[in-house]
């Protein structure tokens, strides 16, 4: 994750739940397979189009309902930059975050243009309109938060630990 | 002089290995036991597990069910079990039900849950143990392997937000209904990641089952826990799912009297009607009679939430004695296999027969669209499920109706949705 990511907006409701992020019938087989089909339910150009680095801007609730992490790893193998919401269920938000996806919680998400191009600013969680030089104020993450996904997640995060540990072990 | 608890507060701090907790405040927890299903279990925590060359701190400590893709319908669902049953006895997991039912009926069914425990499961309706008096929640595959490696996990402890209940059930009126009632009231985001408890006199005249249902259905609040305070009916089935006395505490973990709760919505049972969700959210919900004369082709009675044994039996009450109408199916994947025995030994099993309904192996089967049972394109269902949302139950444009196992039978009896109060006296 680099500090500052632009890509295109693509614009979803209230509610956008995990069976329309990986939908069941598709669970059996790859991510790659799986991604085809993320938010085809309610966009069928989303996963054809969307662009490494695209921002996806949710409304409230986003990626309610199941724990499948899928519906991260669908978005990320799509290559989204960065997942904006007013807010998130809260099971989604851990795995997003334990993946290495950014998610910002974003009280006015709901103003930001569809198909705009948008920065985001991980670390002061800043975000600006490239066109119209709006910008909008979404919470920063905790700074070990932060670091975990700039890590690339909670897994790489592990090994460091894991590896620290093994070493002073060693040295004992 | 510590201040009040409330339940949740109580769970967290045992958990955490403290006399006190505040709401907000981040904490690390100890984990008693994790759970995961084979979905979201051993197939995608195995290669993370190998990246790290890590060990199950505690093999003791780890439930493993196969549900999801059960019983095997091609070789990838045949091959994700095998991979689960390899894994287990790799890693020396001797808690494992392979094909036994849904993880979160059997979890409790076989004896793992206890009063005052803090659980993980590795699947979204894991506060259903909460209807026992456990802090249970749920966790991606990821988060998953962490515990997995740690025996810990961090959370913000949670507020508490209270759903009371008052007054008695009608007939032909059930947990079910309330949750799609609090449903429609709070929204499914009405549990902004805290914990829920639920209670009042209508809570602790419930059976096991039936608390279930709510704590289940407290994932469609978007609650982290759906908690229910232990008491009598918490011990009599616990002692029969074979845990010892010795271990059911069913006074230490109850709300203080002056517990703060962040928010508190009180309820009437008294006056609660059928209730039926509308596609595609659990939050459509409103009265039978909103949605009379909808036309369904499919009624099916299944998933954790709806095909426990009184599931079956409230089934069994509407269609003892009638038809499923020919223009419909009725398809039951009973919960458990054990559910199924129950059923097969008080006859509720052959009423259902009898009536049309057709019976599917215990597990999630069509619930997410993994088994058998799925919609194909504009098809209507009614479903005991817990979710209705685009596509889950199979084809895209099929649409799913959620209601109790009463309203569920009585509609597959109409072939269109209908109120069951209709159907018995
Ligand atoms: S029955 Fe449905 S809701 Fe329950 S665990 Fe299985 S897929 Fe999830």
């Amino acid at each position: 994750m680099t500090a500052s990511i632009t890509g295109r907006v693509w614009k979803f409701g209230d509610n956008i739940d995990t069976d329309v992020l990986a939908p069941g019938l598709y669970m059996k087989g790859s991510i790659a397979e799986l991604a085809k089909h993320c938010l085809e339910a309610v966009e069928p150009r989303f996963a054809k189009e969307v662009k490494p680095g695209d921002i996806v801007v949710g409304g409230r609730n986003f990626g309610m309902g199941s724990s499948r992490e899928q519906a991260v790893m669908a978005l990320h193998e799509l290559g989204v930059g960065a997942v904006i919401a007013p807010s998130f269920a809260g099971i989604f938000y851990r795995n997003a975050l334990n993946l290495g996806l950014l998610a910002l919680v974003c009280p006015e998400a709901g103003k930001i243009r569809a198909d705009a191009t948008l920065t985001v600013d991980a670390v002061s969680a800043q975000l600006r309109d490239a066109e119209t030089g709006e910008t909008y104020a979404a919470e920063p993450l905790p700074p070990h938060l932060l670091q975990m996904v700039a890590d690339g997640g909670l897994l790489s995060y592990l090994e460091k630990k894991l590896r620290v540990q093994q070493s002073r072990e060693a040295q004992a | 002089m510590v201040q009040g608890m409330t339940l949740a507060e109580k769970l967290v701090a045992r958990a955490a290995g403290v006399t006190q907790v505040r709401p907000g405040e981040v904490v690390i927890a100890k984990v008693d036991l994790a759970m995961m299903h084979d979905s979201g279990g051993p197939r995608r925590v195995a290669p993370m597990l190998e990246r790290l060359q890590a060990k199950v701190w505690d093999p003791n400590r780890v439930v493993v069910i196969s549900d999801h893709f059960v019983p095997a319908v091609d070789a990838e669902s045949a091959s994700i079990l095998d991979l689960t049953r390899k894994w287990v006895k790799a890693t020396g997991v001797t808690k494992f039900h392979d094909m036994q039912g849904i993880c979160h009926v059997v979890l409790p069914e076989r004896g793992h849950l206890r009063p005052g425990m803090f659980v993980v499961g590795g699947d979204s309706h894991s506060p259903t143990g909460g209807a026992f008096g456990a802090y249970m929640f749920g966790v991606g595959a990821t988060e998953m392997c962490g515990v997995l490696v740690t025996g810990e996990i961090w959370l913000r402890v949670p507020e508490t937000i209270l759903l009371h209940w008052t007054g008695k059930l009608g007939l032909g009126i059930s947990a079910k209904d309330m949750i799609l009632a609090m449903c429609a009231k709070l929204g499914m985001d009405g549990g902004r990641y805290q914990a829920i408890e639920y209670a009042g006199e209508t809570i602790s005249t419930l059976s096991m089952q039936e608390r279930m249902t709510l704590s289940n259905m407290a994932a469609e609040l978007g609650a982290q826990a759906g908690l229910i305070a232990p008491d009598e009916v918490t011990r009599d089935y616990l002692l029969k799912a074979g845990v010892p006395a010795s271990e059911i505490d069913i006074t230490t973990w109850q709300a203080d009297s002056g517990a703060a709760v962040a928010e508190r919505h009180d309820f009437d049972a008294s006056t609660l009607s059928p209730m039926v969700a509308a596609p595609h959210s659990p939050a459509n919900s409103a009265a039978v009679t909103e949605h009379k004369d909808v036309t369904i082709h499919q009624a099916y009675i299944g998933a954790c939430t709806g095909a426990k044994i009184n599931d079956l039996r409230m089934a069994a009450s509407v269609l003892k004695g009638r038809k499923v109408a020919s223009s419909t199916r009725l398809l039951i994947a009973p919960a458990s296999t054990r559910t199924t025995a129950e059923a097969a030994a008080d006859g509720t099993l052959a009423t259902l027969t009898e009536a049309g309904a057709i019976l599917l192996a215990s597990g999630c089967g069509a619930c997410a669209g993994y088994g058998a049972g799925v919609l194909a394109e504009n098809e209507t269902c009614i479903a005991s499920t817990a979710r209705n949302f685009k596509g889950r139950m199979g084809a895209g444009s099929s649409k799913v109706y959620l209601g109790s196992p009463y309203t569920v039978a009585a509609s597959a009896i109409a072939g269109r949705i209908a109120d069951p109060r209709e159907f018995l006296s």
